[in-house]
């Protein structure tokens, strides 16, 4: 396998990843949205409530820098990234 | 000079921070000493505007990529501001906060949606579409499938998308201009429309990028500061993102002890249009699953469609700059987004709790038919109660409101000085003036470039192809305006259906162009033909009076749309023959971030 189709292969396993965590936070836990209401969230807030407020916003701005830190790492890994700029 | 520029930029944009807020103080001395509330108005709408237009003329361009892409230089962070205010239209600056108080956890599907949708740029298209090195979104659609009609169908896609969202925005706009300068709104919606373009017309993107920066300042400190301000005055916590819990289940508590009665459809019809009652709870969950995740799907899908978001992303220096600030981008979002909830809550308990000096419910009709600011905003049509079951006291279904008025009221129920009114017009007016520009630009540069200069003339010279972008872009904004001032839709309404059209058109023939070899001319051109079409049609079935199916409605018509353009694109491709061998090249050459752009720096 040639190093570009690694590179593609471990970007592909990233993006597989993210996708899945992105998946809980927009689609996963409101499926059970009347359930976890029930319960007390951070801050006091009702569970379901604090996700739509904050908790699933905060979890999306974190994970795209996670995602791409982790995604400069695999660039650097199979020297593909760019050089001399932010 | 240019770099000196982009170094010097945090100390640029403090200076004008500081100023101002320099600027808020002068005006709330101005205020102690007489200054009436409408010179304040004026003041406040016109030195920001005036600011904009400066920035604008000082970032005048005759080049291409500057024009196009800001000359990609714009950094990380600087970018994400910019892209910040492009995202809050007017409507999430005046109708957010209005919507949670009405609707409660059904419309917060839209939150999450405005935000998640942000991954899937992060992950599936941004950093591609910047490495490709287009200066248009149907750059890339023609140039990774190939051929005139299929450049020409997203163009044809993005015109619908954008031109549906733009007239809600010059619409705001016009509204804003039009209360705090007291002029008739037929012509507000022009000198908004004046506005606009003086900040796009001589810089294109790059007057555009730095406008918006500043814009994103002005509406950010207008929205975090009266929030932060009402929740200290009432007490409720001096950060009340992480403190309003007592007064969620306070408010959960007076609803129980109120109830949710019905109005009889005789006595709603006194009620003025536009207006409505408290009728649903404010932090119970009160939509089905599927009727909240297919609303917040919708939105994330046609997030990643916009080609006015996107496009802010081709002009970062680097791939990895533009990954990093789409993060940015959320970051500045999320601190105007998570806070719109938190201005519902405020608002709504100090109104309808009657232990408060504010609240109302409870007290006799007389009594609050006296109030100054019911009296205001009564007047604006925004505020309305009317005794239904002759008690004399008023209840909780007796009191009506506008959805604008969360915002826009508020900081005077609460007591608060008028600079903080003339404050959120500004930021009102920042918010859609940014996006309305971001749209137009992406309307009119799709034209000149990809219909004008690739379809048309291919051998104009760069001059030239200013000029036409430049006279697309009046063309295109004074149509916006004209639809405008006929005022046919509402703002929200409009908004949430660019979403749907940008999706059902674009989004699948844009992602599967970088993750999907196989995808060919043929699939892009029936995925993006037959996405608009399915998706459009089901709207207008659904508009006269058609039932639907799978609980799709109105507002997510898109998921129906963008579904029959996956299957078009993959069945098509597969029936039709694998793209050439300098496609698939240029394909895995997106995938890495080194090396050449596809596309030359000027082309």
């Amino acid at each position: 396998m040639s190093k570009q189709e690694q590179h593609w292969e471990k970007s592909r396993g990233l993006l597989f990843m993210t996708l899945a965590i992105w998946f809980v936070f927009s689609i996963g836990i409101f499926l059970f949205g009347a359930e976890m209401n029930e319960v007390t969230g951070p801050f006091g807030y009702p569970l379901t409530y604090w996700f739509t407020c904050q908790g699933s916003l905060g979890a999306f701005v974190i994970l795209i820098f996670w995602f791409a830190n982790r995604q400069e790492k695999i660039d650097e890994e199979f020297g593909f990234s760019e050089r001399g700029d932010d | 000079m240019k770099g000196n520029f982009i170094d010097n930029l945090p100390k640029v944009y403090g200076i004008y921070t500081g100023g101002f807020l320099a600027f808020i103080i002068i005006m709330s001395i101005a205020e102690q000493m007489g200054m009436t509330a409408k010179t304040i108005g004026i003041c406040f709408v016109a030195f920001t505007v005036a600011i904009y237009a400066i920035i604008g003329y000082l970032s005048r361009t005759a080049q291409a990529d500057a024009y196009y892409v800001a000359g990609r230089q714009v950094p990380t962070v600087f970018n994400g501001m910019a892209t910040a205010a492009d995202w809050m239209s007017g409507a999430s600056f005046v109708a957010m906060a209005g919507g949670i108080y009405f609707k409660g956890y059904g419309y917060m599907a839209l939150l999450v949606g405005w935000t998640g949708g942000y991954v899937l740029v992060a992950s599936l298209l941004a950093p591609y579409l910047r490495k490709f090195g287009c200066y248009t979104v149907p750059d890339f659609i023609g140039t990774r499938y190939g051929g005139n009609l299929s450049r020409f169908l997203a163009v044809v896609v993005l015109t619908v998308a954008s031109f549906t969202y733009v007239t809600a925005q010059i619409n705001a706009t016009g509204t804003i201009a039009s209360v705090a300068l007291d002029i008739p709104f037929q012509y507000a919606v022009y000198v908004g429309l004046v506005s606009i373009l003086l900040c796009s017309m001589l810089g294109g993107m790059r007057g555009v990028t730095w406008t918006q920066v500043a814009q994103y300042i002005v509406l950010i400190i207008a929205y975090l500061l009266p929030v932060f301000w009402i929740s200290n005055k009432m007490g409720a916590g001096f950060f009340p993102h992480f403190m309003l819990a007592d007064e969620v289940s306070r408010i959960a508590e007076l609803e129980a002890q109120f109830g949710f009665v019905k109005n009889s459809a005789e006595n709603l019809k006194e009620v003025p249009k536009g207006l409505a009652g408290i009728t649903k709870a404010h932090s119970a969950v009160n939509a089905t699953p599927w009727a909240f995740i297919s609303l917040a799907l919708a939105m994330m899908m046609g997030t990643a469609s916009l080609p006015h978001v996107m496009m802010r992303y081709f002009t970062t220096p680097s791939v990895k700059a533009a990954r990093k600030s789409v993060g940015w981008s959320l970051f500045f979002i999320f601190l105007l987004y998570s806070s719109a909830p938190m201005l519902a809550t405020l608002s709504k308990l100090s109104l309808i709790d009657p232990t408060l000096p504010t609240g109302i419910i409870g007290k006799s009709i007389s009594e609050v038919q006296a109030i100054d600011w019911y009296q205001n905003w009564n007047q604006a049509n925004l505020m309305f109660v009317s005794d239904f079951n002759g008690n004399g006291t008023l209840e909780l279904n007796e009191f009506f409101m506008g959805g604008k008025a969360v915002v826009l009221a508020t900081p005077e129920i609460a007591g608060l000085p008028y600079v903080i009114s003339g404050l959120v017009a500004a930021g009102g007016m920042a918010a859609a003036m940014s996006t309305a520009d971001g749209l137009i630009l992406a309307i009119a540069n799709a034209i000149s470039h990809d219909v004008y200069y690739k379809i048309i003339d291919p051998k104009a010279e760069t001059a030239k192809r200013l000029v036409v972008a430049r006279v697309l872009l009046v063309v295109i904004g004074f149509a916006g305006a004209t639809i405008a001032a006929m005022e046919i839709q509402g703002i929200l309404g409009s908004v949430i259906w660019a979403f749907d059209f940008a999706m059902s058109g674009l989004f699948f023939p844009l992602v599967l162009g970088v993750w999907w070899k196989r995808a060919n001319r043929e699939g892009a051109i029936a995925g993006m033909a037959l996405g608009l079409i399915s998706g459009a049609g089901y709207l207008i079935w659904v508009r006269n009076g058609g039932s639907g199916f799978l609980g799709i409605t109105q507002l997510t018509f898109g998921i129906f749309g963008s579904a029959v353009s996956l299957v078009a694109m993959v069945v098509v491709s597969l029936m039709t023959s694998a793209p050439n061998a300098a496609t698939q090249k240029m394909v895995d050459e997106v995938r890495i971030p080194s090396g050449k752009s596809i596309l030359g720096k000027q082309h």
